[in-house]
């Protein structure tokens, strides 16, 4: 989404639009998510979730990010959950769940306190001599490309911690299959 | 754009931990950690806008150890399973020294 | 005055720099050699300890003597005992050689050493300036810089004459009177390092430092009273002994807080340039000399800390000789005659150390009349002659005082060395026949002049010295004393001042009058020793009296020695009248040291009259006499009978016996009360209730209280420590986003 032209707060209102929209899908998916009895269905409504927050990473001009979230979350560990729920064969939804409807309100109640806080330390707390000119990303991803600007820190700055990410997913890998394993088998053979 | 996206990741973190306190289903409970996991991806990204591309970095590592997170976690599970017949959390206290 | 002090603190000044006093740090370190010498013979001989080791087979308890009533109980024990065999042989240490060498041997040295140094000083001509060696820096503390330093003047030089001359010659005597003894070179492990203390305490260039010499004399004293330590009697006469010195340190502390609060100074030579700064006779010198006279009534028994140094005999007879009559008691007087400058400007402090002495000497005199245990006798008769050093150094006749403190040295040793004699045969005359009765005793004794010719001559000499029969030592110290103090009765400060309303003269009248009766109770009680120990009949036994017999010549010949000092010790210090020789030679001698003082006392007084002076000696002479006499003809050692078959005293003999009840009133008042309140509020309240029950008990019910609830949230519920978890977040956050 190439805003460059635009003067920062004087977005398109297609934009801004378009913005509001995934973001509201985002949570209404999310609150239909949690109140779903059937994991099959929350499950689901949570790719739903997953899919919009790609749409918004896109709009915030961090398109590999949303495209890395669709192959990897929407696609692979949803895909891996739903799985496991068909192997279990959790898919009708268990009765009772949920907690009880006093848990439900002091949670529901957490909830608002802990947005509440939230939006206390953002308002009070976001840098504003640190941030970067109006549509820098955007055109840095216009000039470069928009996978230069991740790969670029990635593989400079990052490249340690990047190389160890290989290491936890190998151990990742070892630890499932260790897990996933039956028991007795791994004795027999 | 900034301050909206920091809204919308508030909420869906919050729907997140609501979820974690209120659902019993260990299956579910983990999707609620990953939809706090994205809330704060959402985070990353709207500020590596603003701050600069490192916050998409750090969305990928994120994004691994998810994916490490759910590979471990879900075996967990099947594993639990097979021992108990059940994946209700009220049912699991294996965490009791 | 000052300006000869600072001269010689600059080096290369001294007359004595370059002389054998620059090895003076020698003279304690050879104790301390002896010291690690025999203490490490002692260890090893533990610790080697085979089934046929002697200290294993009989016990530490068997000792020549130990202060009467214990012993009985540990043969008792040993009667009873598996073996039945009673009749021990007399198996010597294996390592007693090695420790009779070492032991004396370094005393020996050290004397000599000491004596080469005594000569250089002679031999360096007047002497006005202490020679100090600085080893090292102790305490350099903001502006307080104590050294690790040697004084060397002529009254240390003295001090430590009679210290390693004395000592020397009871290391000598302790080598026969111990040689059964299984722990015999722990024995001379402890006097050489008390030897070592006490050559720092009478060496040492500053307060702290000699504080520290007479601390470790204290410990020395505590280690040697319970030496034959598994009697619980000899134990617990050395704690009531550290415990009642402890009292007096505290003052001494203060004494020297206070010294270097104001004078900023801690020092001899510091304090004797500070002291030029306070005003005479003011709150803040009185104040510091009567907390250093606190000090000194503890280590040097005085009312009313006298009370330990009569049950420290229950120590080996050598140590009630060395510590508790010729030295370690005697550091009170040589610390007051060492701080003559802080003395001679606190009228009121003088006036008090003289009555406080008087008392002393009087009170310990009586008590003394009545005492069946010889070295009890000896024991009040050290407490009283003490008294007297006091009156000597409290009325500014510092010379006095160290001279009565020098003869004294003499003469007590004697006599305790020779009643170590007697114990010592009475003790192997009753091991021979298995008779268990007391060796100490004088009911058990009598005519014992017949078995022990030369301890009864010498002990004659001894106890004319301390009568004050011309012309044995005591007769000229004592009398110095006594006439010093009639002087300045008559005009002096300290006349001139007045305690409680009553001028100081009356007050100095008063103790003079005090010291005559001591000095005629001391006389009778001396006599009334001798007449029960060696004249009369023979009250130990039919059986044990065949094997009484004069100790061997390494007992006697130290006896010898101490007699002849005895005799002749009074021509240290002769007085004007009696021109025998060199008169005032000591007086001469500590001039640099004290004379200032002396005549700061004095405040311009002329000489006493001949003829005053001459009443003065022929009424000493009279009432030494007139003591002697009365206990000769009024005791009759014929009616005498053994302890056994002694009935009870009664009416006032029975209140003297008892010691006038002092320590019964102390039991009560002090003692009693302190353990009641410790008992009471301080173990069961303080420490039982609010320490343990509360601090250490309280703590650990809460530690269990928290560590309870946190139990409760490990349900192993996932869900619940999502709330918590959750709790915590909004906890943190919320303290982020109030502030």
């Amino acid at each position: 989404m190439v805003v460059q032209d635009m003067p920062h707060g004087t977005l398109p209102l297609l934009y801004t639009f378009h913005f509001y929209l995934f973001g509201i899908i985002a949570i209404v998916s999310a609150l239909l998510f949690v109140t779903r009895k059937s994991p099959v269905a929350a499950a689901l409504w949570l790719v739903n979730t997953m899919f919009s927050l790609a749409a918004l990473y896109v709009m915030l001009d961090a398109q590999f990010i949303g495209v890395i979230q669709v192959l990897v979350y929407a696609g692979a560990i949803m895909v891996v959950f739903l799985f496991v729920i068909m192997l279990l064969n959790l898919g009708q939804g268990v009765v009772g769940d949920a907690r009880g409807l006093g848990w439900k309100l002091i949670a529901g109640a957490v909830g608002v306190a802990l947005l509440a806080q939230i939006f206390a330390l953002t308002r009070s707390r976001t840098p504003v001599n640190l941030t970067l000119p109006a549509g820098y990303t955007a055109q840095q991803v216009e000039r470069t490309g928009a996978i230069t600007p991740i790969a670029g820190p990635l593989f400079n700055e990052y490249l340690l911690a990047f190389e160890v990410t290989s290491v936890l997913l190998l151990a990742a890998i070892v630890g499932a299959v260790v897990l996933g394993k039956q028991r007795g088998e791994g004795d027999a053979g | 754009m900034l301050a909206e996206a920091l809204f919308f990741s508030a909420v869906l973190f919050a729907i997140g931990v609501v979820g974690v306190l209120t659902r019993r289903n260990a299956i579910i409970v983990f999707m609620c950690v990953e939809l706090m996991l994205n809330a704060v991806n959402l985070t990353f990204v709207a500020f590596a806008q603003s701050y600069g591309a490192a916050g998409q970095v750090f969305v990928f590592f994120v994004m691994t150890v998810a994916a490490a997170e759910a590979a471990v976690g879900l075996a967990i599970i099947i594993a639990l399973f097979r021992h108990r017949q059940t994946v209700d959390l009220q049912n699991i206290n294996l965490l009791k020294g | 005055m000052i300006p000869l002090l600072q001269a010689a603190a600059t080096a290369g000044t001294h007359p004595l720099t370059g002389t054998i006093a620059e090895w003076v740090w020698l003279v304690p370190l050879l104790p301390l050699l002896g010291f690690v010498i025999n203490g490490a013979l002692s260890l090893a001989s533990v610790f080697h300890a085979g089934p046929g080791d002697p200290a294993l087979a009989h016990g530490e308890a068997h000792g020549v003597d130990d202060g009467g009533h214990g012993h009985a109980a540990a043969h008792d024990d040993d009667a009873h005992g598996a073996t039945g065999d009673d009749h021990h042989p007399v198996v010597r240490h294996r390592f007693a050689g090695v420790a009779s060498i070492v032991g004396p041997g370094v005393l020996i040295l050290s004397f000599l050493l000491a004596a080469a140094i005594f000569l250089a000083m002679r031999g360096a001509g007047e002497m006005t300036a202490p020679f100090i060696q600085r080893y090292f820096s102790w305490m350099p503390v903001g502006d307080m810089h104590i050294d690790a330093a040697f004084q060397l003047d002529q009254l240390s030089m003295m001090m430590t004459l009679v210290v390693t001359g004395v000592g020397m010659l009871i290391h000598l005597f302790s080598v026969g009177y111990m040689q059964d003894d299984p722990g015999y070179p722990r024995f001379f492990a402890y006097l050489n390092l008390f030897v070592f203390f006490m050559l720092v305490l009478v060496l040492a260039g500053n307060y702290p430092l000699l504080f520290i010499g007479w601390e470790g004399v204290g410990v020395c004293s505590y280690l040697l009273i319970g030496f034959w330590f598994s009697d619980k009697v000899n134990s617990d006469a050395g704690k009531k002994a550290f415990i009642v010195n402890r009292i007096g340190d505290v003052g001494f502390l203060i004494a020297m807080f206070m010294m270097f609060a104001n004078m900023h100074a801690l020092d001899f030579t510091g304090v004797r340039e500070g002291a030029a700064s306070l005003p005479f006779g003011g709150i803040v010198v009185t104040t510091i000399c009567l907390f250093l006279f606190l000090g000194c009534a503890g280590k040097s028994a005085q009312i009313p800390l006298y009370t330990w140094l009569p049950d420290a005999m229950a120590g080996p007879t050598p140590v009630s000789a060395l510590i508790h009559a010729a030295t370690m008691v005697t550091a009170g007087v040589y610390l007051i005659a060492r701080t003559n400058v802080l003395f001679s400007m606190a009228p009121v402090a003088q006036l008090v150390v003289v009555i406080i002495g008087a008392l002393t000497a009087i009170f310990a005199a009586s008590i003394g009349l009545k005492q069946w245990d010889i070295k009890k006798v000896l024991a009040y008769s050290t407490v009283s002659q003490l008294g007297y050093m006091f009156i000597g150094v409290g009325s500014g006749a510092y010379v006095s005082g160290l001279f009565h403190l020098v003869t004294h040295a003499f003469f007590k040793a004697l006599l305790f060395l020779g009643s170590g004699s007697v114990i010592f045969a009475m003790h192997r005359a009753y091991h021979h026949t298995d008779n268990h009765d007391d060796a100490q005793d004088m009911r058990n004794m009598g005519g014992l002049k017949q078995y022990m010719p030369v301890t009864f001559w010498l002990m004659w000499i001894a106890t004319l010295a301390i009568a004050g029969i011309p012309p044995f030592a005591g007769f000229f110290s004592k009398d110095e004393i006594l006439g010093g103090l009639f002087a300045r009765a008559q005009h002096s400060t300290i006349a001139s001042a007045s305690l409680f309303g009553i001028p100081g003269s009356g007050w100095l009248y008063f103790a003079y009058l005090l010291g005559l009766v001591a000095a005629f109770m001391t006389a009778t009680y001396m006599t009334r020793m001798m007449i029960y120990t060696f004249h009369g009949p023979n009250r130990t036994g039919e059986k044990e009296r065949g094997h009484l017999a004069e100790a061997p010549w390494i007992m006697t010949g130290p006896l010898v020695v101490l007699g002849i000092l005895s005799a002749i010790g009074g021509w240290l210090n002769l007085p004007e009248f009696a021109p025998l020789g060199r008169v005032g030679a000591l007086e001469h001698w500590l001039d640099p040291v004290v004379g200032e003082s002396t005549a700061r006392v004095m405040a311009g007084a002329g000489e006493t009259s001949a003829s005053l002076e001459y009443t003065l000696v022929g009424v000493a002479i009279l009432i030494a006499v007139g003591g002697i006499a009365l206990a000769w003809t009024r005791l009759k050692p014929e009616s005498l009978v053994p302890k056994r078959e002694a009935a009870p005293e009664e009416g006032f003999e029975k209140v003297l016996v008892n010691k006038y009840y002092v320590d019964e009133i102390y039991d009560k008042t002090i003692v009693e009360p302190v353990v009641g309140v410790s008992r009471g509020l301080l173990w069961r309240g303080i420490d039982a209730g609010l320490i343990d029950g509360v601090g250490v008990n309280g703590s650990a019910y809460l530690a269990r209280f928290v560590g309870w609830i946190g139990s409760q949230f490990q349900s192993g519920q996932l869900g619940t420590y999502a709330w918590v978890l959750v709790a915590g977040v909004l906890a943190v956050l919320g303290a982020f986003s109030i502030r």
